[in-house]
């Protein structure tokens, strides 16, 4: 439950502005923010509040100007590219609005992807792979290419590879948004499983009031700055 | 390995263009290896020849000739072994396009300078017994289909009138590179003829192949051999074989610099293809590359997904110009072979070829890997392929 | 309705680097194009120039060079006393006997030999050959030991300026004249007094005969007689065919060399231009269906990229062309292996080369472009739409 412990994500006074040609445009305001284990977190927000940007901080594949991104005792935004890429793979789980699968690969070897950065053998990661795609019940499609799966079922595959590696934190961006209602209800409930069933923390950003209900706490970003 | 599987599937993803762009490396290769075969050949004449022979000819040019007289007074100077005498006869068989190269000796000392043309036992003797023979290399036989004992007819151009020879012997190559298009006849039979025809042009040679007992001293037999014949009325010029062909391949050397240029842009052309291909391959797949990164996986890695792909294509497109090399170099030499009879594709060819096609897709592989690699994967991710 | 050309611009603009390439491809592909007709046609122009149509040489039978040929001085007598040769403004008759020898001669700068023409000629061969005119200096003396020098061999040769002396038949021969003849052959030449040549070289024949004709329709007629007569062992050729002839080989292999080339170019190319439109193509799904769903109709698409391929091609050909241009600064010496005498010839552009050039590139463009540009055309509205 929320609140209870120390936050597995402590962000302390981050910000973050782009630089377009001369102009300078600010996208974070110094926002502090917590986030304890095992929270389902929703942020939401009109276009260019800022959103997706605070969620590629956290992710930490995009680096802050300013503050500090404290993740299960390290400070993300201190790490250096290549500290960061390996942080990333164990620690990060990605789901995406459009998957961002890898085409030429078939469901299982897009799962296995994350694994191949680490040291286990073949079986290893076979077992992890079988397990990941059996929770999220396609255990009889792992020879598919994404072109022969629904939105849906891609999703699902999406969210296979983003838990094998049995991350600290899930990160989402909107990742109901290219869905049919039928398949967004799935995804959801999925990632409500992960929660309740396996203590999973989600970071989601989305403009779904549906996938909003899902989520224990609800955070609105407006202009850069967290307003509730 | 898995980056190899990547990189497979990946080239031939989208396959009409890979396909084309395969194709298009392969005609380049193709024309590039022709091309060079045909440079090749020009120099061609240059390894087959001797630097311990000399050839001395008249100094003015080639169109001049020695007295036979020469022939004795070369055999005196010091360091001399043998000397042997001909004519370039120039003459044509039936019709222009059937070119070869035919000569007037004396077989004796020729054929002995000369150990790279090797005939059968008894072939040898029946040509120097029979001043109306002619010997023949066997690759010259072959096209024509002649047989020992047939009557060969040559239409004269610099010496007129149809000549009548009998073929007495086919010669085979002991090298690889020796001339086995050559046809050799008795310079005693046009001597005797010119005699009671044209009496001026009589006891001429074209030529002196000059035979040295150390080929360190060819330098100096050369310089003595002019000097020996200066300020006379036949000055002469000689100089090792080598150099002597060297001269002729430099007098054409303009086309055939000319020629390799080509070859060259060739190449480049296709680099532009390639190049192109690959950077709109690398830009549709920018945001795959950012998920990649995003799972961690690092500069290095992208990289060589993405130069990997450059290299599987172009080497595809290279081995598929390779091999149709040699069906393309066999009709050139059946359909062509007024220019080129022979028309052979060595291996160092090949080699060529492959580093070709290696150059293509590295050089079109640079700036999509770069831009690739070097992607911000927050960038990337924003650009939906 | 059709789609604006500023559109099918536009598109080509936004992706420069991809516009850039396949035209930079299209270019040098032109560029080859266009340099190896204009090769063929410097040659050509080369062996036009070079010869009358209403000049006669006769050379001996089956000798295929004039330095092959040997005519006896009876037979040459006998040559020049035929009626049909037509007379000069001097009352001479205008026919000439000329000796033709190659001799070795170094190279200014290379010091690379070369075998060069020397004519010896005789008091009407400048008559009878109206393309040379004497440039600096002037005629040689007869009886003297002097030459005169086409234009190239004075510049590239050495000894062959000026003031300069060559060394031959054992004496030395100075240049007191140069001669320019337009684009022809004789640019490479020396020429000299016909008998001082003969006693040098110890030739005691000439190597052809030269004569105008008083008619020219009488060409057959003389032929006949020449070739017919029993004393005479000579072979009859129009001046200008003669010369076509002793370079038949080597522009056949330039022909040759030219057309084979440009097939593979072309391949190359036109497979540039299809890869690259197949990408806009694919690229811009969603709005080649909205403009479909606004109404314009399938063949204003297929004219829209047709067009942008088009445009393609016509900047690679124009690039390859002004590349080509720069080509004519550039002389081409060889050795003609028929006559195995020195020929020097350039890169000659012409208009109609420069169209011939453009058409092909946008041949090209076409050709690459119609195949996706159909498939742009014929697509279904709705899945085009649908399409991310």
């Amino acid at each position: 439950m929320a609140g209870s412990g120390t936050s597995l994500v402590q962000i302390r006074n981050l910000s973050k502005s782009y630089r377009r040609g001369n102009q300078v445009i600010p996208v974070l305001q110094e926002i502090s923010l917590d986030i304890a284990e095992g929270e389902f977190l929703a942020l939401m927000g009109p276009s260019g509040s800022g959103k997706s940007t605070l969620l590629n901080l956290i992710a930490g594949i995009d680096k802050a100007d300013e503050g500090s991104i404290v993740i299960g005792g390290v400070d993300v935004a201190t790490l250096a590219e290549g500290d960061l890429a390996a942080w990333r793979s164990a620690n990060v789980g990605f789901i995406f609005q459009f998957y961002n699968l890898m085409p030429v690969l078939t469901a299982y070897e897009n799962v296995e992807l994350p694994l191949l950065l680490t040291s286990l053998t073949r079986r290893e990661r076979r077992e992890h792979v079988e397990l990941a795609l059996q929770l999220v019940g396609l255990a009889d499609r792992i020879d598919h290419y994404p072109s022969q799966l629904s939105g849906g079922q891609q999703q699902r595959v999406a969210i296979a590879r983003a838990v094998v590696t049995d991350p600290l934190i899930l990160v989402a961006d909107e990742p109901t948004g290219d869905l049919d209602r039928v398949s967004a209800e799935e995804i959801l409930t999925l990632m409500d499983r992960l929660v309740h069933g396996f203590g999973k923390t989600i970071i989601m950003v989305t403009h779904d009031p549906r996938a909003a209900e899902k989520a224990h706490v609800v955070r609105h970003l407006e202009k850069g700055e967290l307003t509730i | 390995m898995f980056i190899l599987k990547l990189i497979i599937r990946n080239a031939f993803r989208h396959k009409l263009r890979s396909v084309l762009t395969v194709i298009g490396v392969a005609i380049a290769i193709l024309a590039f290896g022709l091309l060079r075969t045909l440079v090749g050949l020009w120099y061609h004449g240059v390894e087959a020849s001797s630097a311990t022979r000399l050839v001395t000819r008249n100094a003015i040019s080639l169109i001049f000739s020695l007295p036979i007289s020469y022939k004795d007074r070369i055999r005196q100077i010091p360091g001399v072994k043998s000397v042997a005498y001909g004519n370039w006869f120039g003459g044509i068989y039936i019709d222009e396009k059937n070119f070869f190269a035919n000569y007037a000796v004396d077989p004796q000392t020729y054929l002995g300078l000369y150990p790279e043309f090797v005939l059968p036992p008894g072939q040898r003797e029946n040509f120097i017994r029979d001043r109306k023979g002619c010997i023949a290399g066997k690759r010259l036989a072959d096209k024509y289909g002649w047989k020992v004992g047939d009557l060969i007819t040559l239409r004269g151009t610099i010496f007129p009138g149809q000549w009548e020879f009998v073929l007495r012997g086919i010669y085979k190559g002991a090298e690889k590179s020796t001339e086995e298009r050559v046809l050799l006849f008795h310079w005693d039979y046009l001597n005797e003829t010119l005699r009671k025809t044209i009496p001026r042009r009589a006891d001429q040679a074209g030529f002196y192949i000059i035979g040295v007992t150390n080929p360190d001293q060819a330098a100096a037999v050369s310089v003595a051999v002019d000097q020996l014949f200066r300020n006379s009325l036949a000055e002469t010029l000689t100089e090792t074989e080598r150099a002597f062909q060297l001269s002729f391949v430099s007098m054409t050397e303009a086309i055939m610099i000319a020629i390799q240029i080509v070859s060259y842009v060739v190449i480049v052309i296709i680099m532009v293809v390639a190049a192109n291909t690959m950077a709109m391959t690398a830009r549709e797949r920018i945001a795959e590359y950012a998920t990649l990164k995003t799972l961690g996986f690092g500069v290095g890695h992208i990289a060589v997904i993405v130069y990997g792909e450059s290299l599987a294509i172009s080497l595809c497109g290279g081995m598929l110009g390779i091999v149709s090399t040699f069906p393309a170099a066999n009709w050139i030499e059946t359909e062509l072979s007024q220019f080129f009879p022979a028309f052979s594709i060595r291996p160092a060819t090949i080699y060529f070829d492959l580093l070709a096609a290696l150059m293509v897709g590295a050089v079109a592989g640079i700036f999509p890997t770069w831009r690739g690699a070097t992607i911000r994967i927050a960038d990337g991710l924003r650009r939906i392929g | 309705m059709a789609i604006p050309i500023s559109y099918s611009f536009r598109n080509l603009w936004t992706r420069r680097l991809t516009t850039v390439l396949t035209a930079a491809g299209m270019a040098l592909v032109v560029f080859v194009f266009a340099a190896t007709l204009m090769l063929a046609e410097g040659l050509r122009k080369t062996l036009v120039d070079t010869g009358s149509y209403d000049n006669v040489v006769v050379i001996r039978k089956s000798a295929n060079a004039e330095v092959q040929s040997g005519v006896e001085r009876l037979q040459a007598s006998i040559v020049e006393s035929l009626p049909e040769i037509a007379t000069g403004e001097d009352g001479k008759k205008l026919v000439a006997k000329e000796l033709v020898v190659l001799i070795n001669l170094p190279k200014r700068g290379s010091n690379k030999p070369a075998n060069v023409v020397i004519r010896g000629i005789a008091g009407t061969s400048l008559a009878l050959r109206p393309q040379v005119r004497l440039v600096a200096g002037r005629m040689p003396r007869p009886g003297s030991a002097e030459v005169i020098a086409g234009k190239s061999i004075a510049e590239r040769f050495q000894g062959g300026g000026i003031g300069e002396s060559l060394r031959f038949g054992m004496r030395d021969w100075t240049v007191v004249g140069v001669f320019a003849a337009g684009n022809t052959g004789f640019n490479s030449e020396i020429w000299g007094d016909v008998d001082q040549l003969m006693q040098a070289f110890r030739r005691p024949v000439y190597s052809s005969v030269l004569f105008k004709l008083r008619d020219s329709t009488e060409f057959d007629g003389v032929r006949e007689r020449i070739q017919g007569d029993p004393r005479l062992t000579l072979d009859v050729k129009r001046e200008l065919q003669f010369y076509a002839d002793q370079s038949e080989a080597m522009a056949k292999f330039l022909r040759i060399l030219g057309m084979v080339l440009t097939i593979i170019f072309s391949l190359g190319a036109m497979i540039g231009a299809m890869i690259t439109m197949y990408a806009a193509v694919a690229n811009r799904v969603v709005e080649i269906g909205t403009l479909r769903a606004l109404g314009y109709r399938k063949g204003s698409i297929l004219v829209a990229f047709i067009l942008e391929s088009l445009f393609l091609g016509l900047v690679g050909g124009l690039a390859g062309v002004f590349c080509a241009s720069f080509m004519q600064l550039i002389t081409i010496s060889t050795m003609n292996w028929q006559t195995f005498a020195e020929l020097a010839f350039g890169f000659d552009l012409t208009v109609g080369i420069a169209g011939k050039s453009l058409a092909f590139s946008l041949v090209m463009g076409f050709v690459g472009g119609l195949l996706p540009a159909v498939r742009a055309a014929r697509m279904n509205i709705v899945d085009a739409l649908r399409a991310t």
